[in-house]
Protein backbone atom coordinates (compact mmCIF):
# COMPACT_ATOMS: atom_id res chain seq x y z
CA UNK A 1 0.00 0.00 0.00
CA UNK A 2 1.63 3.59 -1.00
CA UNK A 3 1.49 6.32 1.53
CA UNK A 4 -1.00 8.27 -0.25
CA UNK A 5 -4.15 5.53 0.27
CA UNK A 6 -3.99 7.35 4.09
CA UNK A 7 -4.89 10.81 2.80
CA UNK A 8 -8.56 11.05 2.82
CA UNK A 9 -10.60 12.43 -0.82
CA UNK A 10 -11.56 16.03 -0.40
CA UNK A 11 -13.91 17.51 -3.01
CA UNK A 12 -13.58 21.35 -3.20
CA UNK A 13 -16.07 23.77 -3.90
CA UNK A 14 -14.98 27.32 -5.27
CA UNK A 15 -17.24 30.41 -5.06
CA UNK A 16 -15.86 32.18 -8.07
CA UNK A 17 -16.87 36.22 -7.18
CA UNK A 18 -18.94 37.54 -5.06
CA UNK A 19 -22.83 37.21 -5.84
CA UNK A 20 -22.31 33.37 -7.09
CA UNK A 21 -22.98 30.20 -5.32
CA UNK A 22 -20.06 28.04 -4.75
CA UNK A 23 -19.26 25.67 -7.46
CA UNK A 24 -17.85 22.06 -7.40
CA UNK A 25 -14.64 22.19 -9.02
CA UNK A 26 -13.26 18.95 -8.33
CA UNK A 27 -11.27 16.78 -5.60
CA UNK A 28 -8.36 16.00 -3.93
CA UNK A 29 -6.35 13.96 -0.95
CA UNK A 30 -5.22 15.78 1.82
CA UNK A 31 -4.43 14.67 5.16
CA UNK A 32 -6.32 17.53 7.30
CA UNK A 33 -9.14 19.86 6.16
CA UNK A 34 -6.34 22.89 7.01
CA UNK A 35 -4.23 21.62 4.39
CA UNK A 36 -6.96 20.35 1.77
CA UNK A 37 -7.90 24.63 2.08
CA UNK A 38 -4.25 25.29 1.19
CA UNK A 39 -3.84 22.34 -1.25
CA UNK A 40 -7.44 23.72 -3.15
CA UNK A 41 -6.21 27.22 -3.62
CA UNK A 42 -3.04 25.99 -5.53
CA UNK A 43 -4.51 23.31 -7.35
CA UNK A 44 -8.08 25.02 -8.30
CA UNK A 45 -7.22 28.64 -7.60
CA UNK A 46 -4.05 29.71 -9.63
CA UNK A 47 -5.70 32.68 -11.31
CA UNK A 48 -8.30 34.09 -9.34
CA UNK A 49 -10.63 31.80 -10.25
CA UNK A 50 -12.37 32.22 -6.70
CA UNK A 51 -12.59 34.49 -3.66
CA UNK A 52 -14.02 31.69 -1.28
CA UNK A 53 -13.39 28.19 -1.16
CA UNK A 54 -15.06 25.14 0.18
CA UNK A 55 -13.19 21.79 1.58
CA UNK A 56 -15.58 18.69 2.15
CA UNK A 57 -14.50 15.10 3.34
CA UNK A 58 -15.88 12.97 0.25
CA UNK A 59 -17.16 10.17 2.86
CA UNK A 60 -19.40 12.66 4.31
CA UNK A 61 -21.06 14.08 1.47
CA UNK A 62 -24.85 11.79 1.08
CA UNK A 63 -25.94 12.00 -2.75
CA UNK A 64 -29.39 10.84 -4.10
CA UNK A 65 -28.63 8.47 -6.94
CA UNK A 66 -29.60 8.23 -10.80
CA UNK A 67 -31.79 5.02 -9.74
CA UNK A 68 -33.85 7.33 -7.44
CA UNK A 69 -34.25 9.82 -9.92
CA UNK A 70 -37.58 9.31 -10.10
CA UNK A 71 -39.32 9.15 -6.52
CA UNK A 72 -36.54 12.14 -5.86
CA UNK A 73 -37.32 14.47 -8.75
CA UNK A 74 -41.25 13.00 -9.58
CA UNK A 75 -42.83 15.61 -6.59
CA UNK A 76 -41.12 19.09 -8.60
CA UNK A 77 -41.76 17.58 -12.16
CA UNK A 78 -45.49 17.56 -11.58
CA UNK A 79 -45.46 20.82 -9.78
CA UNK A 80 -45.25 22.81 -13.27
CA UNK A 81 -46.61 25.87 -11.21
CA UNK A 82 -43.42 26.65 -9.73
CA UNK A 83 -42.29 27.97 -12.68
CA UNK A 84 -42.88 31.12 -14.16
CA UNK A 85 -43.92 30.02 -17.42
CA UNK A 86 -46.67 28.46 -16.25
CA UNK A 87 -48.43 31.84 -15.87
CA UNK A 88 -49.94 33.37 -18.77
CA UNK A 89 -49.94 36.98 -18.92
CA UNK A 90 -50.76 39.18 -22.10
CA UNK A 91 -47.30 39.82 -23.60
CA UNK A 92 -48.46 44.06 -23.84
CA UNK A 93 -47.89 43.74 -20.02
CA UNK A 94 -44.55 45.81 -19.65
CA UNK A 95 -41.70 44.63 -16.73
CA UNK A 96 -42.74 41.17 -16.52
CA UNK B 1 -10.23 -0.64 -8.36
CA UNK B 2 -9.16 -3.90 -8.51
CA UNK B 3 -8.45 -5.76 -11.89
CA UNK B 4 -11.03 -8.17 -11.65
CA UNK B 5 -13.64 -5.70 -11.06
CA UNK B 6 -12.83 -3.56 -14.44
CA UNK B 7 -12.32 -6.68 -16.81
CA UNK B 8 -15.87 -8.10 -15.87
CA UNK B 9 -18.34 -8.39 -18.75
CA UNK B 10 -21.41 -6.74 -18.44
CA UNK B 11 -23.56 -10.10 -17.10
CA UNK B 12 -26.96 -9.63 -15.92
CA UNK B 13 -27.61 -6.04 -16.86
CA UNK B 14 -30.55 -4.64 -16.80
CA UNK B 15 -31.31 -3.92 -20.46
CA UNK B 16 -32.84 -0.59 -19.83
CA UNK B 17 -29.26 0.75 -18.11
CA UNK B 18 -27.65 -0.23 -21.38
CA UNK B 19 -30.55 1.81 -23.10
CA UNK B 20 -30.74 4.90 -20.61
CA UNK B 21 -26.33 4.97 -21.40
CA UNK B 22 -26.77 4.84 -25.73
CA UNK B 23 -29.42 7.35 -25.62
CA UNK B 24 -27.14 9.76 -23.27
CA UNK B 25 -24.46 9.49 -25.85
CA UNK B 26 -27.03 9.57 -28.83
CA UNK B 27 -28.35 12.70 -27.38
CA UNK B 28 -25.13 14.10 -26.99
CA UNK B 29 -25.81 14.27 -23.01
CA UNK B 30 -22.65 13.41 -20.39
CA UNK B 31 -22.70 11.18 -18.88
CA UNK B 32 -21.81 11.40 -15.02
CA UNK B 33 -20.20 9.53 -12.48
CA UNK B 34 -23.25 7.81 -10.59
CA UNK B 35 -24.67 7.01 -14.07
CA UNK B 36 -24.57 3.10 -15.03
CA UNK B 37 -22.10 2.45 -17.23
CA UNK B 38 -20.83 -0.30 -19.51
CA UNK B 39 -17.82 -2.07 -18.25
CA UNK B 40 -15.47 -1.58 -21.30
CA UNK B 41 -16.39 2.49 -20.95
CA UNK B 42 -15.29 2.95 -17.64
CA UNK B 43 -11.96 0.98 -18.55
CA UNK B 44 -11.24 2.61 -21.73
CA UNK B 45 -11.95 6.20 -19.93
CA UNK B 46 -9.81 5.20 -16.56
CA UNK B 47 -6.97 4.36 -18.45
CA UNK B 48 -6.79 7.16 -21.18
CA UNK B 49 -7.73 9.67 -18.51
CA UNK B 50 -4.98 8.13 -16.22
CA UNK B 51 -2.66 8.59 -19.35
CA UNK B 52 -3.17 11.42 -19.61
CA UNK B 53 -2.58 12.51 -16.37
CA UNK B 54 0.71 10.63 -15.72
CA UNK B 55 1.70 12.61 -19.05
CA UNK B 56 1.22 15.53 -17.28
CA UNK B 57 3.26 14.85 -14.55
CA UNK B 58 6.10 13.40 -16.25
CA UNK B 59 6.24 16.08 -18.46
CA UNK B 60 7.12 18.28 -15.76
CA UNK B 61 10.48 16.81 -16.07
CA UNK B 62 11.93 18.13 -19.37
CA UNK B 63 10.58 21.90 -18.81
CA UNK B 64 11.92 21.22 -15.04
CA UNK B 65 15.38 20.66 -15.59
CA UNK B 66 15.46 24.28 -16.79
CA UNK B 67 13.98 25.62 -13.64
CA UNK B 68 17.56 26.68 -12.09
CA UNK B 69 19.49 27.44 -15.40
CA UNK B 70 16.68 29.89 -16.54
CA UNK B 71 18.39 32.96 -18.15
CA UNK B 72 16.52 35.44 -16.61
CA UNK B 73 14.10 35.63 -13.42
CA UNK B 74 11.49 36.66 -15.67
CA UNK B 75 11.80 33.39 -17.47
CA UNK B 76 12.39 31.71 -14.47
CA UNK B 77 9.16 32.73 -13.06
CA UNK B 78 7.12 32.32 -16.08
CA UNK B 79 9.13 28.41 -16.09
CA UNK B 80 7.92 27.58 -12.82
CA UNK B 81 4.39 28.80 -13.16
CA UNK B 82 4.02 27.07 -16.11
CA UNK B 83 5.45 23.64 -14.92
CA UNK B 84 3.15 24.29 -12.06
CA UNK B 85 0.41 24.29 -14.12
CA UNK B 86 1.15 20.74 -15.72
CA UNK B 87 1.40 19.30 -12.13
CA UNK B 88 -2.36 21.01 -11.77
CA UNK B 89 -3.55 19.42 -14.58
CA UNK B 90 -2.00 15.76 -13.35
CA UNK B 91 -4.58 16.48 -10.08
CA UNK B 92 -7.23 17.72 -12.24
CA UNK B 93 -7.41 14.41 -14.75
CA UNK B 94 -6.41 11.79 -11.20
CA UNK B 95 -9.36 13.92 -9.46
CA UNK B 96 -11.60 12.79 -13.07
CA UNK B 97 -9.73 9.18 -12.80
CA UNK B 98 -10.99 8.76 -9.42
CA UNK B 99 -14.81 9.41 -9.75
CA UNK B 100 -14.67 6.24 -11.61
CA UNK B 101 -13.33 4.33 -9.06
CA UNK B 102 -9.77 4.32 -9.54
CA UNK B 103 -7.45 4.99 -6.47
CA UNK B 104 -4.90 7.68 -7.41
CA UNK B 105 -1.96 6.41 -5.59
CA UNK B 106 -2.60 2.92 -7.76
CA UNK B 107 -2.60 4.89 -10.83
CA UNK B 108 0.83 6.33 -10.03
CA UNK B 109 2.46 3.25 -8.89
CA UNK B 110 0.95 1.32 -11.90
CA UNK B 111 2.51 4.45 -13.81
CA UNK B 112 5.70 3.47 -12.13
CA UNK B 113 5.72 -0.77 -12.74
CA UNK B 114 5.11 0.61 -16.42
CA UNK B 115 1.64 -0.92 -16.25
CA UNK B 116 0.47 2.39 -17.76
CA UNK B 117 2.13 4.42 -20.20
CA UNK B 118 2.60 8.89 -20.61
CA UNK B 119 3.13 10.53 -23.79
CA UNK B 120 6.06 9.29 -25.92
CA UNK B 121 7.03 13.14 -26.11
CA UNK B 122 8.66 13.40 -22.85
CA UNK B 123 11.11 10.68 -23.12
CA UNK B 124 13.25 13.05 -25.23
CA UNK B 125 15.89 15.55 -23.54
CA UNK B 126 15.99 19.31 -23.60
CA UNK B 127 19.42 19.89 -24.40
CA UNK B 128 19.22 23.79 -24.66
CA UNK B 129 17.08 26.62 -23.11
CA UNK B 130 15.31 27.31 -26.91
CA UNK B 131 13.86 23.61 -26.23
CA UNK B 132 11.68 25.32 -23.51
CA UNK B 133 10.61 27.68 -26.35
CA UNK B 134 9.97 24.56 -28.34
CA UNK B 135 8.09 22.82 -26.47
CA UNK B 136 5.31 25.17 -25.37
CA UNK B 137 5.25 26.24 -29.10
CA UNK B 138 4.65 22.90 -30.35
CA UNK B 139 4.21 20.11 -27.77
CA UNK B 140 2.00 22.07 -25.79
CA UNK B 141 0.57 23.66 -29.45
CA UNK B 142 -0.13 19.74 -30.21
CA UNK B 143 -1.68 19.05 -26.63
CA UNK B 144 -4.29 21.67 -27.24
CA UNK B 145 -5.08 20.14 -30.75
CA UNK B 146 -5.59 17.06 -28.97
CA UNK B 147 -7.49 18.69 -25.52
CA UNK B 148 -9.94 21.21 -26.98
CA UNK B 149 -12.19 18.63 -28.67
CA UNK B 150 -11.84 16.50 -25.55
CA UNK B 151 -13.92 19.74 -23.77
CA UNK B 152 -16.92 17.66 -25.56
CA UNK B 153 -15.55 13.93 -24.14
CA UNK B 154 -18.85 12.06 -23.04
CA UNK B 155 -18.04 11.40 -19.69
CA UNK B 156 -18.80 14.93 -17.24
CA UNK B 157 -15.79 15.32 -14.86
CA UNK B 158 -13.32 14.40 -17.94
CA UNK B 159 -15.03 16.84 -20.31
CA UNK B 160 -14.45 19.80 -17.06
CA UNK B 161 -11.15 18.79 -16.77
CA UNK B 162 -10.10 19.26 -20.21
CA UNK B 163 -12.32 22.28 -20.08
CA UNK B 164 -10.13 23.95 -16.98
CA UNK B 165 -6.54 22.42 -18.92
CA UNK B 166 -7.57 24.23 -22.03
CA UNK B 167 -7.74 27.65 -20.24
CA UNK B 168 -4.30 27.12 -19.13
CA UNK B 169 -2.59 26.02 -22.06
CA UNK B 170 -2.42 28.96 -24.03
CA UNK B 171 0.00 30.58 -21.96
CA UNK B 172 1.37 27.85 -22.02
CA UNK B 173 1.95 28.11 -25.94
CA UNK B 174 2.00 32.02 -25.87
CA UNK B 175 5.21 32.19 -23.63
CA UNK B 176 6.79 29.86 -25.42
CA UNK B 177 6.39 31.13 -28.63
CA UNK B 178 7.40 34.81 -27.75
CA UNK B 179 10.56 33.15 -26.03
CA UNK B 180 11.58 31.46 -29.54
CA UNK B 181 10.74 34.64 -31.19
CA UNK B 182 12.92 36.87 -28.73
CA UNK B 183 15.92 34.04 -29.46
CA UNK B 184 15.10 34.66 -33.07
CA UNK B 185 15.59 38.47 -32.71
CA UNK B 186 19.22 37.54 -31.09
CA UNK B 187 22.67 36.11 -32.15
CA UNK B 188 23.65 33.77 -35.43
CA UNK B 189 24.12 31.45 -32.35
CA UNK B 190 21.12 31.82 -30.48
CA UNK B 191 19.12 31.46 -34.08
CA UNK B 192 21.19 28.21 -34.82
CA UNK B 193 19.88 27.37 -31.11
CA UNK B 194 16.09 27.48 -32.31
CA UNK B 195 16.37 25.72 -35.41
CA UNK B 196 18.24 22.89 -34.24
CA UNK B 197 15.79 22.87 -30.80
CA UNK B 198 12.60 22.74 -33.86
CA UNK B 199 15.00 19.95 -35.88
CA UNK B 200 14.77 17.82 -32.81
CA UNK B 201 11.02 18.28 -31.80
CA UNK B 202 9.19 18.66 -34.97
CA UNK B 203 8.98 14.49 -35.62
CA UNK B 204 8.06 13.60 -31.84
CA UNK B 205 5.44 16.00 -31.66
CA UNK B 206 3.37 14.81 -34.63
CA UNK B 207 3.69 11.40 -32.88
CA UNK B 208 1.89 12.71 -30.14
CA UNK B 209 -1.42 12.60 -31.70
CA UNK B 210 -1.03 8.61 -31.83
CA UNK B 211 -0.35 5.92 -34.48
CA UNK B 212 -1.98 6.55 -37.78
CA UNK B 213 -5.68 5.65 -38.08
CA UNK B 214 -4.79 2.44 -40.00
CA UNK B 215 -3.18 1.80 -36.81
CA UNK B 216 -5.64 2.43 -33.95
CA UNK B 217 -7.73 -0.37 -33.54
CA UNK B 218 -9.67 0.93 -30.41
CA UNK B 219 -10.34 4.32 -31.84
CA UNK B 220 -13.74 2.96 -33.50
CA UNK B 221 -15.18 2.23 -30.20
CA UNK B 222 -14.02 5.45 -28.44
CA UNK B 223 -15.30 7.56 -30.91
CA UNK B 224 -18.73 5.67 -30.86
CA UNK B 225 -18.92 6.26 -26.95
CA UNK B 226 -18.42 9.84 -27.44
CA UNK B 227 -14.83 9.22 -25.42
CA UNK B 228 -12.87 10.25 -28.99
CA UNK B 229 -14.11 13.39 -31.07
CA UNK B 230 -11.94 12.91 -34.21
CA UNK B 231 -9.10 10.57 -35.19
CA UNK B 232 -5.42 10.81 -34.79
CA UNK B 233 -4.41 11.58 -38.44
CA UNK B 234 -7.22 14.48 -38.36
CA UNK B 235 -5.95 16.09 -35.41
CA UNK B 236 -2.40 15.84 -36.32
CA UNK B 237 -3.22 17.49 -39.87
CA UNK B 238 -5.00 20.51 -37.88
CA UNK B 239 -1.88 20.75 -36.10
CA UNK B 240 0.36 20.76 -39.38
CA UNK B 241 -1.69 23.22 -41.27
CA UNK B 242 -1.79 25.65 -37.83
CA UNK B 243 1.82 25.63 -36.75
CA UNK B 244 3.77 25.95 -40.66
CA UNK B 245 2.41 29.46 -40.85
CA UNK B 246 3.76 29.90 -37.66
CA UNK B 247 7.22 28.02 -38.48
CA UNK B 248 7.24 31.21 -41.56
CA UNK B 249 6.83 34.06 -39.04
CA UNK B 250 9.39 32.72 -36.50
CA UNK B 251 11.51 31.98 -39.54
CA UNK B 252 12.39 28.59 -38.95
CA UNK B 253 12.44 25.53 -41.34
CA UNK B 254 10.53 21.98 -40.37
CA UNK B 255 12.52 19.29 -41.02
CA UNK B 256 10.48 18.05 -43.77
CA UNK B 257 11.23 18.08 -47.58
CA UNK B 258 7.94 16.72 -48.14
CA UNK B 259 6.33 19.59 -46.70
CA UNK B 260 4.19 21.25 -48.86
CA UNK B 261 0.44 23.30 -49.31
CA UNK B 262 -2.09 21.30 -51.54
CA UNK B 263 -4.04 23.64 -53.17
CA UNK B 264 -6.51 21.53 -54.06
CA UNK B 265 -7.60 21.01 -50.67
CA UNK B 266 -5.92 23.99 -48.56
CA UNK B 267 -3.90 21.52 -46.33
CA UNK B 268 -0.53 20.80 -46.23
CA UNK B 269 0.85 17.19 -46.88
CA UNK B 270 3.80 15.98 -44.78
CA UNK B 271 6.28 13.30 -45.13
CA UNK B 272 5.62 9.53 -44.03
CA UNK B 273 6.65 9.68 -40.12
CA UNK B 274 8.75 7.18 -38.50
CA UNK B 275 6.59 4.59 -36.85
CA UNK B 276 9.24 2.29 -35.90
CA UNK B 277 11.16 5.20 -33.62
CA UNK B 278 7.03 5.73 -32.03
CA UNK B 279 7.08 2.19 -30.69
CA UNK B 280 10.28 2.40 -29.63
CA UNK B 281 9.91 5.02 -27.52
CA UNK B 282 6.35 3.91 -26.14
CA UNK B 283 7.80 0.67 -25.56
CA UNK B 284 10.54 2.07 -22.98
CA UNK B 285 13.60 2.68 -25.31
CA UNK B 286 13.32 5.95 -25.74
CA UNK B 287 16.51 8.27 -24.82
CA UNK B 288 15.01 9.49 -21.62
CA UNK B 289 12.38 6.77 -20.34
CA UNK B 290 14.28 5.20 -17.43
CA UNK B 291 15.07 8.49 -16.16
CA UNK B 292 11.68 9.77 -16.19
CA UNK B 293 10.30 6.83 -14.38
CA UNK B 294 13.68 6.70 -11.57
CA UNK B 295 12.75 10.57 -11.40
CA UNK B 296 8.73 9.83 -10.47
CA UNK B 297 9.93 6.87 -8.46
CA UNK B 298 12.39 8.75 -6.48
CA UNK B 299 9.43 11.33 -5.50
CA UNK B 300 7.09 8.98 -4.40
CA UNK B 301 9.62 7.00 -2.53
CA UNK B 302 11.82 9.74 -0.99
CA UNK B 303 8.79 11.44 0.56
CA UNK B 304 6.92 9.11 1.56
CA UNK B 305 7.89 10.06 5.14
CA UNK B 306 6.31 13.20 4.56
CA UNK B 307 2.83 11.91 4.02
CA UNK B 308 3.32 9.48 6.57
CA UNK B 309 3.87 12.42 8.62
CA UNK B 310 1.36 14.66 7.91
CA UNK B 311 -1.30 11.82 8.25
CA UNK B 312 -0.02 10.84 11.82
CA UNK B 313 -0.09 14.30 12.52
CA UNK B 314 -4.00 14.85 11.74
CA UNK B 315 -4.76 11.79 13.60
CA UNK B 316 -3.32 12.90 16.52
CA UNK B 317 -5.45 16.06 16.87
CA UNK B 318 -8.37 14.67 15.84
CA UNK B 319 -8.02 12.71 18.80
CA UNK B 320 -7.23 15.62 20.93
CA UNK B 321 -10.46 17.43 19.89
FE1 LIG C 1 -0.84 20.38 -19.47
FE1 LIG D 1 0.86 22.72 -21.02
Amino acid sequence: MSARAGWPLYEVFVRGKRGLNHVHVGSLHAPDDEMAVHAARDVYTRRNEGVSIWVVRADAITASSPDEKDPMFAPSGDKVYRHPTFYEIPADVPHI
Amino acid sequence: MSATALDSPDVDVDPGLQEQFDATIAAERRIEPRDWMPEGYRRTLVRQIAQHAHSEIIGMQPEGDWLLRAPSLRRKAVLLAKVQDEAGHGMYLYSAAETLGADRADLTDRLIDGRQKYSSIFNYPTLTFADVGVIGWLVDGAAICNQVPLCRSSYGPYARAMVRVCKEESFHQRQGYELLLTMMRGTPEQRAMVQDAVDRWWWPSLMMFGPPDTDSPNSAQSMAWGIKRHSNDELRQRFVDMTVPQAAFLGVTLPDPDLALDPSTGRYRFGAIDWEELKRVISGAGPCNAERIARRRAARDDNAWVTEAAIAYARKHEARS
